[in-house]
Parts: C-alpha cells; structure tokens; sequence
C-alpha cells in the first residue's frame, strides 16, 4: 500500500504497471495530496469527467505517483456546484490541468491563485463545457452567446469580449513586466519553423530574456469529445494520433487501460513486440532530435547526418511493419505488428550500424567547440527546481530526477530487460543532449535483447472488441518524451464514456518558461528544441 | 575538422531521383499561368504552416529536407515569414483556434500564391472530422490548390504535392 488515510481505502487495479485506486472526499484531496508530496511523490495526471448521468455527481480525477506505485484518486464533486481544493500550491504542475479542467467541464479549483482560461480560446463560450455530456460536441457553436456575464470561474481580471463565435479574438491576459527599457516580443502561433503552433510572449531588455509566458491551446481540435462517439478499436486509431511523434507510446498506454478494465493479458509476443516498436520510436526520435540540436547552432553537418539516419530507421520500420512511424501497430488486446527471422537480422544489423555511426558523431559532438559553447550552461533547470515544479521524462532527467516508468514500474517484458536509467545533473541543453545519447545507445541495447528473447511462435493475438460495463482503466508507458498515461472510463454499456490521454509535456512546458530565464532570445529555439514538447499532446 | 570531413566523404551522396507530377492530387484546375511557373520553378519559397495537426506531418515534411529527398537541391527552400513566400504548405484539421491565424498567414501571402494540403487531415477532416473544436479540412478555410493524401503521406508524396502545384 503506497499510502494510508483515515478516510482513503485503496483498491490494487488489475494493471499491468503496480496501481491503486480510491474514492475520496473533496475534503481529502488537499492532505493526501500532501502527504504524498512529502513522502517524494509526483503528480501525473489530473482531468475531470461527467457522471451525473450514473452517479449524479461529476468526478475530478487525480494520479499520483510514489515509489510504491500509482495513486489513482477518484473525487466525488456536487452535480450543482462542482468544485474542489486547489492543489497547484502542493505540485505547481497541476496549475494548467486545474485550468483545463475547468475548460473542458466546469470544475473549480477553489482558492487556486490563476483561473485564467487555458484550453479555451474564442471557439466555445465560457460557460459552456465540451466534455459535459449535454454538450453537443459535433457542431460548431455560432449562436451568441447564451450567458453575457462571464462564470465566477473565470478570473475578475479577464475581461470578457462580446462573444459571437469564431470571429472573436483570443483575449488573454498576459502578465506583463514593466520597468525601463523592457519590451515584450510576442511570437506564434505561426512560428518560423517545421513546427507546431503556440504563442510565445517574451518579456525581454537588450537581448536577455526577463520572462517568458506561453499561452498553449492552439491544436485544440476536440481529441477527448470525439473518443465518446468511437468504439474501442476506433479509439485506438485516433489515440494514436494525440501526438504524431509518439504514436507507440500512446497506442500501448491505450491498449494497457483497455486491458486492465477487461482483465486479460496479451500474448507475450504481443508484449515484446511492443517493446520493440517503444524503443525504435524513442530511437527515431532521439535521432532528430539530435540533429536539430546540430542545426540549431548551425552545425548543419550534424542535421545532416542524424537525419541521414533517422531515414534508414523509418525505412525499415517501413519494410518491416509497414509504417514508417508505427502507427495502429498495437491495439488492445494484442498488435497488428510481426517479425520474421529476416526482419530480426535487418534490426540487428541497423542497430550495428546505428551503435557505430552515433559513436562517431557524439564524438564529433564532444569535440566541436561550436557546438559545446552553444550547449554548455544554456537554458538550465537546476535539479532543485525540477524537483520543485515536477519536470519529468528525458529532461526530468537531466536534471537529476531519477524517474523513468520502465525502471521503478518494469511492466512485460521490460521486467526481464534491467533497463539502466540515463540521468545527469547539469540540466542545461548539453546535459539534455546527453541523456538522448545515452537513452539512444540503451535502446540499441535493449532492442538486440528484446530479438533475442522474443517468442517467435505463438497464436496470433484476438484484438479486444468490448470493455466491461462501468470500468476504469490507466495505462502508462515510458515514450521517449516522458511518461505517457491513458485513462479510460467506460459507461453502463461498456462503451468509452471518457479517455483521457496525458502527454508528459504538460509538466515540462511550465519548466521551459524558466529555463529561458537570463538566456539571451536568440538562444529560444535550441532551448525549445532541446525539451522538444508537444503541443498537439497538451492541446488534445 | 578532420572527422567532419572525412565522415561527409564516407556518407557519400545520398540524395534519390525526385518523384514526377502527378495530376490526380490537383483537384482543381491550374490557376497561374506558364511564366509564373516557370519562375517558380526555378527557386520555390514554401511557409509551412500547421494548423491543428498531430505532428505527424510535420515529421514528413522534416524528412523532405533531408539529404535522401533533398528538396533544396530542387531549388525549394522553407522560409520563416508568409511574406517571403510562394507556396503554403499547410496540415490539418484546422483547429477553430488556428482558423483566424491560418487565414491571416494566408493573406500576408504575396499573389501569385499557391496551397498544397498535406495528410488526409488537412484534405477531408481525417480523423478528427468537424466539430465544436475542428473545421475540418483546409479547404473549409482558404482555397486548396493540391491535396496529398496519407496519415502522415510519405516524404516522396510531399514532393511530388509540391511539384504537382509548379508544374502546369
């Protein structure tokens, strides 16, 4: 039992990572959530779902990790009045999901020091909530608006324009900085680059950045209301597309909540093979990665070069599974993907090829003073305010938090893989650089173990159809970003009610506002890059 | 210096025959005329722009530049302002909180300009449909002069959406 409260009784889930769940009080959710902070524990989650229907209420979700395991906290919030404690004050992360559930369902976090809108923009009024079952999510909303006077949720200092649809701008408020000489750059949401959407707001004197505000909720394209119409295999396709570049990790988590809730384990083929698939995304990924981070000190050598090989593990993610980025290769209950004794030796051979090519460029990496004096102390999170604000994933860990789900929770077949965690301390673009050098040479290395363990006769896998009526589900999968969660919930007919995927850019999109801190402006990009987070993930 | 060079000569030319035309992906006819098209097809400037995508088509159209499709070695580049450039690529759904901003980047544009719709997003909706928050495909938008279809299309497509819109 990871924690004990008077009035928390926790149940173990049938889940493929250690998790429990329970219902708790309003009341509650302040001291366990402290208690949980104290004891080292992070937030991973919060988002809210609508059971007045069922259970007259509405309920505020909550996941929480500690050493032992995941947390799930089920909060029972008033069908009227749906309000709660404010627990940014405890994990600061949870101040844009406190935000966005508001948003999305109307719930309140009292006493919360920011009620600005976050997911919201001008599309839908304030006062009418997507994620609520009465809300027509099919159409566009171009009636005026139904309620002139703006909700107590929303902040006394947001002034709300005439709301009519579409035509109305964005209105947030900024927090501006004032003092002589400083001036704001507003940037985005068309950015400059290859690059998804978001609006930047740098407040900055000469060259040096004094603050920097993002203002996210761009791709808001209405991910979590379509999930309610689809079916369970419909679902995994567009869960595979929360965000593009890390379609494995979010089809797994996926495949792991629907699995929970019906009980039942895939093959152990099955579970290799995703494995497989995880660690050549996360390989892919760093691979880019790490070329722009060469581009963006106009080391265009390094661009070239990883990109070169970035294309021959697409290639043969191509040739062997039929798609360059693995997308609807996992599906709950099983995977659609295969492997046959010449596609282990194509792996084998670019994981050769791979482990000797990087070898070189990270040499060359090390070496080139250029590149090491852009790198070196540039946007850095010191490991104390990581801990502080909760940064998570790859660069959580280059800042010394030490936590990656496939080694504190090794679910199959990572349980027999020893994954060995790739942390450092600097927390600066370098370290992050780092960490993607280390995770990608593991890969390699877990990825020759995973061939060699791998069961190659076993019957084809029966993709799941149907979940139990009333379920509840989590999934969580280490992507190469950070930890990916799936919740899903399904309704009296066990149909998908609410799913919930989390994209670990939700707790490190805060840290990059401070990691730009003193950092000169034109520094932004490479220290955008070197967190590289996903919009279209937190947008949803 | 010496490593760089020698791993440049030992890389080798990587760079692949470019895809032809393809007149299928133009679901419109061909707006400018042959002069224009000439021009642009000696040095094309494309603004990427995504409007509510997953990222899975920006991954593509990253891989358009590198050394494999080399759409640079064509005379394409990207550049950084809607001003400066010929041709928008754009990916989609757009998302309702894009649609002001991707008719705006549309209208800083320069006449003669052209759209190319990259992902079956951006040329029906996809996945995400219409909704509350979606407008579906770009066409809902602005007009579209080449759509490329695929859930993310492969690189070689991207190139051949480009070609298909220079070519008459």
């Amino acid at each position: 039992m990871p924690i004990k409260h008077p009035n928390l009784k926790l149940n173990r889930m049938t889940d493929a990572v250690p998790a429990w769940s329970g219902d708790i009080a309003p009341d509650d959710l302040y001291a366990i959530c402290q208690q949980v902070r104290e004891g080292g524990g992070r937030l991973v989650a919060l988002w809210g779902s609508d059971a007045r229907i069922e259970k007259n209420c509405f309920m505020l979700h909550v996941t929480l990790m500690t050493e032992s395991g995941l947390i799930c906290l089920n909060v029972k919030l008033s069908a009227v009045q749906p309000v709660y404690p404010d627990i940014s004050r405890i994990f600061p992360a949870a101040n844009r999901m406190q935000r966005a559930a508001y948003d999305m369902l109307g719930l309140y976090a009292q006493e919360g020091h920011d009620h600005r809108k976050w997911l919201r923009h001008a599309s839908w009024h304030s006062g009418s909530f997507p994620l609520r079952k009465d809300f027509d999510g099919s159409s566009h909303l171009n009636a005026p608006h139904p309620n002139p006077l703006p909700p107590a949720g929303e902040g006394a200092n947001v002034h709300s324009p005439a709301e009519n649809g579409i035509q109305t701008l964005d209105d947030y408020a900024f927090v501006q900085v004032e003092g002589q000489g400083v001036h704001e750059i507003p940037v985005g949401p068309v950015h400059a680059g290859i690059i998804e959407p978001g609006h930047f707001r740098f407040s900055i004197i000469g060259e040096r950045v004094l603050r920097l505000e993002e203002r996210l909720g761009y791709v808001h394209k209405g991910t979590e209301k379509r999930f309610e119409s689809m079916s369970l295999q419909q679902g995994a396709k567009l869960v595979g597309r929360v965000s593009g570049d890390s379609t494995v990790a979010y089809a797994w988590a996926y495949a792991m909540a629907a699995e929970s809730i019906a009980n039942i384990a895939p093959t152990k083929r099955a579970l290799w093979l995703r494995a497989l698939l995880l660690e050549r995304e996360r390989v892919a990924n760093h691979l880019g990665d790490l070329g722009y981070l060469g581009n963006d000190v106009a080391l265009a050598f390094g661009f070239a070069q990883f990109w070169i090989l970035k294309e021959q593990v697409l290639r043969n993610n191509a040739k062997l599974f039929g798609h360059r980025y693995l997308m609807d290769k996992i599906v709950p209950g099983g995977g659609s993907a295969n492997i046959s004794a010449e596609g282990k030796r194509i792996i084998e051979e670019e994981c050769a090829m791979l482990q000797r090519e990087v070898s070189i460029l990270r040499g060359i990496y090390d070496e080139h003073a250029g590149l090491q004096d852009r790198f070196i102390s540039t946007g850095t999170v010191t490991p104390k305010l990581a801990d502080q604000l909760g940064l998570c994933g790859l660069a959580g860990r280059a800042s010394a938090q030490a936590w990656d789900a496939r080694v504190q929770f090794p679910c199959a077949p990572y349980d027999k893989l020893d994954v060995r965690m790739a942390t450092y301390r600097n927390g600066d673009v370098a370290a992050r650089a780092i960490v993607r050098f280390d995770e990608l040479f593991e890969s390699l290395r877990l990825q020759r173990e995973i061939l060699a363990n791998m069961i190659y006769e076993e019957g084809e896998p029966t993709p799941l159809e149907k979940l139990p009526a009333n379920g509840f589900g989590i999934g969580m999968v280490e992507g190469w970003r950070g930890e990916v969660m799936v919740a899903i919930h399904t309704d009296g007919e066990g149909k998908l009610a609410r799913v919930h995927p989390h994209d670990p850019s939700w707790q490190n999109w805060p840290l990059l506002e401070h990691a730009i801190i003193d950092n000169i402006v034109p520094d932004f990009p490479l220290i955008n890059k070197s967190f590289n987070l996903s919009y279209s993930g937190q947008d949803l | 210096m010496y490593q760089i060079l020698k791993q440049i000569i030992k890389t080798g030319i990587k760079t692949e025959t470019p895809p032809q035309a393809d007149e299928a992906m133009r679901p419109v006819e061909q707006r400018l005329q042959q002069s224009i098209l000439d021009a642009f097809g000696g040095a094309l400037a494309i603004r990427m722009v995504d409007a509510g995508s997953c990222n899975g088509c920006e991954l593509e159209i990253h891989a358009v530049n590198n050394a494999y499709y080399n759409i640079e070695g064509l005379g394409i580049k990207f550049v950084a302002s809607p001003r400066h450039a010929d041709l928008l690529l754009v990916t989609g759904p757009v998302s309702r909180h894009m649609e002001i901003a991707l008719k705006r980047t549309y209208d800083a544009t320069p006449e003669p300009k052209l759209v190319v719709a990259i992902g079956d997003c951006a040329c029906d909706g996809g996945i995400f449909g219409e909704s509350y928050a979606s407008c579906g495909k770009i066409s809902n938008v602005i007009p579209v002069d080449v759509v490329v279809q695929g859930c993310p299309p492969t690189p070689v497509a991207i190139l051949q959406g480009i070609l298909t819109a220079i070519s008459k």
